[in-house]
């Protein structure tokens, strides 16, 4: 059954509003998974009709296309475990700039073809090839960086942002070379020295920063869609497009917020080139700090009205929410009550401590926001930190010589005694010492976040 | 208007839309979010279905075409399925007493 272009358009306006009243419902917990239902039957209504649609007509290479997709995606999916997450969202944004970039080219071979070229639609296909083609290289770096491939610390070498303008210029150049001639090989040259953008536009940045940059390059791959409908003319395809481009935007910029950063200053690079943070560095090790045995902690927990627990990036490489969760059931049998502290840019994306909370079964009305939770912290009796680091540091506050001066924190300092889960006495990503260590409230207790966890765990099991 | 003006409208207007349905999101949701807005941009699809099933053009377009197809169904099933595995575990303490 072939339908009309007009019934066609009326069914991709539908898609495009369950597609929004999905967005909508996962606003909150309770309607997120119908949220979820919406926006696949959205897409389930998009593909149905495009199989329908007159220009289609010999579906071999489609279905054989969506059933090998389907099944290595669901995989996958299933498959993956809830720490890698960010990994897997950063191979799928590849996918996606991949994807927008096949299609460029393959329309520009068609429209060639055809005879049918025209300088918009030149321009149209350069910056959909030019936007999918940094997706996709972007986002593969980043896989391979999360996935622990190759180092996640911020690599750079002299001379870079030269490269980068010599790069971009060029690219700005073989566009208008082009636009001129329509030779499919200036696109393939432009597709190729967009990936190399793309490569060194993410290799420079560092682990902690990966919650901006997953962002971001969400937001590349609506635009990237969004470029692909412009080709096409395909109005579905704008408006998804525009909604994903916006949401990875507003995301980034939340997540830039939380750092107090622009999002110049990560992609270019800024904690790690910075001398001054050295020195702040030397000239506090000599002093002080108090370490603390396990024995303290769980005594001065169980015994405490309100505990705050703050987990970081570095409970999900020990992999301790599940004896986080079983820490929280010990003391709240004990009638302690515990809440959850999260900073927006814990862990490696928006949002990852929250899932990983939630996989080992805390219930998500005990894990609090920073705005919601930073004034409970003068009432709490112990903070318990647990692979959190630059987002307790006070100086982010009262230091104005610091690099993370005037960067959003958890008010940590301010609860009666912090205890501090740490490896060592490494100083975070920042590369700035954490002033709260040399605080008298403040005890570190050294090891794995796991290990320490446990063992806290298993003194109340043998006590009750 | 010119088609391209008439897609500018619909690019600048959904953009609102986006921007205002974004902000609602609660912060504990930006996970899920990035992982459902993954997926749907895998409706370039629909792009690539019309090019690897449009019968009147090469077989190196074709091939494109299906190269593509997988691609983005990946992204959807995979972005689809891992966002369902999440939200199902955001339970409030009444639900995980059921």
């Amino acid at each position: 059954m072939a339908l009309s272009n007009d019934v066609v358009a009326l069914f991709y306006l539908a898609a495009g509003i369950l597609v929004i009243l999905g967005l909508n419902r996962l606003s909150r917990p309770a309607t997120a998974r119908q949220g979820n239902y919406y926006a696949i039957t959205g897409m389930v209504v998009a593909i149905s009709v495009t199989l329908m649609q007159q220009d289609v007509t010999r579906y071999g290479f489609v279905i054989a296309g969506i059933v090998v997709g389907g099944i290595i995606g669901t995989l996958i999916a299933l498959k993956i475990k809830m720490t890698a997450v960010p990994q897997l969202v950063a191979l799928l944004h590849s996918f996606v700039g991949l994807a927008a970039t096949l299609i460029a080219v393959g329309i520009f071979m068609e429209k060639s073809a055809a005879h049918q070229l025209s300088t918009v639609l030149a321009v149209e296909l350069f910056i959909g090839a030019v936007i999918g083609a940094i997706t996709f290289s972007g986002s593969l770096v980043a896989f391979a960086k999360l996935q622990a491939l190759m180092p996640s610390k911020p690599l750079r070498f002299t001379g870079q942002h030269w490269v980068n303008l010599f790069l971009g210029l060029s690219l700005f150049g073989l566009g208008g070379y082009f636009l001129l001639t329509y030779s499919l090989g200036a696109l393939v040259v432009i597709v190729g020295i967009a990936v190399l953008f793309g490569v060194l536009l993410i290799v420079p940045i560092g682990g902690p920063d990966m919650p901006v940059i997953v962002s971001m390059l969400n937001s590349y791959s609506g635009w990237a869609a969004a470029a692909t409908g412009f080709t096409l003319g395909n109005h579905l395809l704008i408006m998804v497009g525009a909604l994903v481009g916006f949401s990875g935007a507003i995301l980034s910029y939340i997540m830039c917020r939380a750092m107090n950063r622009t999002l110049l200053n990560v992609v270019l690079g800024g904690f790690g080139g910075n001398n001054s943070s050295q020195d702040v560095n030397t000239t506090s090790n000599d002093r002080g700090f108090k370490s603390a045995a396990v024995e303290d902690a769980t005594f001065m927990m169980e015994n405490a009205e309100r505990v705050i627990i703050v987990p970081g990036y570095g409970m999900a490489v020990a992999q301790a929410q599940q004896a986080v969760k079983e820490l929280m059931e010990h003391l709240e049998a004990k009638g302690v009550d515990v809440k959850f502290a999260i900073h927006p840019v814990a862990g490696r994306m928006p949002g990852h401590m929250n899932v990983l909370l939630a996989e080992a079964d805390i219930p998500y009305e005990k894990v609090y926001e920073m705005d919601v939770i930073n004034s409970e912290f003068s009432q709490a009796d112990i903070a318990l930190v647990v692979g959190a680091n630059d987002v307790t540091n006070p100086a982010a506050k009262d230091d104005e010589s610091s690099p993370i001066y005037g960067m959003p924190i958890l008010d940590v300092y301010k609860a009666r005694q912090t205890f501090f889960i740490k490896r060592s006495m490494r100083p975070g990503y920042s590369g700035v010492d954490n002033q709260l260590f040399y605080r008298d409230n403040c005890s570190l207790i050294f090891g794995d976040a796991k290990d320490i966890c446990q063992k806290m765990v298993s003194q109340y099991a043998m006590a009750a | 208007m010119s088609e391209t003006m008439v897609a500018v409208y619909i690019f600048t207007l959904a953009g609102f839309i986006g921007y205002w349905v974004i902000w609602n999101v609660t912060p504990s949701l930006h996970t899920p979010l990035i992982s459902l807005t993954n997926a749907i941009s895998g409706v370039v699809i629909v792009g690539a279905i019309v090019m690897a099933g449009s019968g009147q053009v090469s077989r190196s377009t074709e091939i494109i075409g299906f190269l593509a197809v997988m691609l983005a169904s990946i992204n959807i099933f995979g972005g689809f399925v891992v966002t369902q595995r999440m939200l199902r575990m955001f339970k409030t303490r009444n639900q995980q007493e059921k």
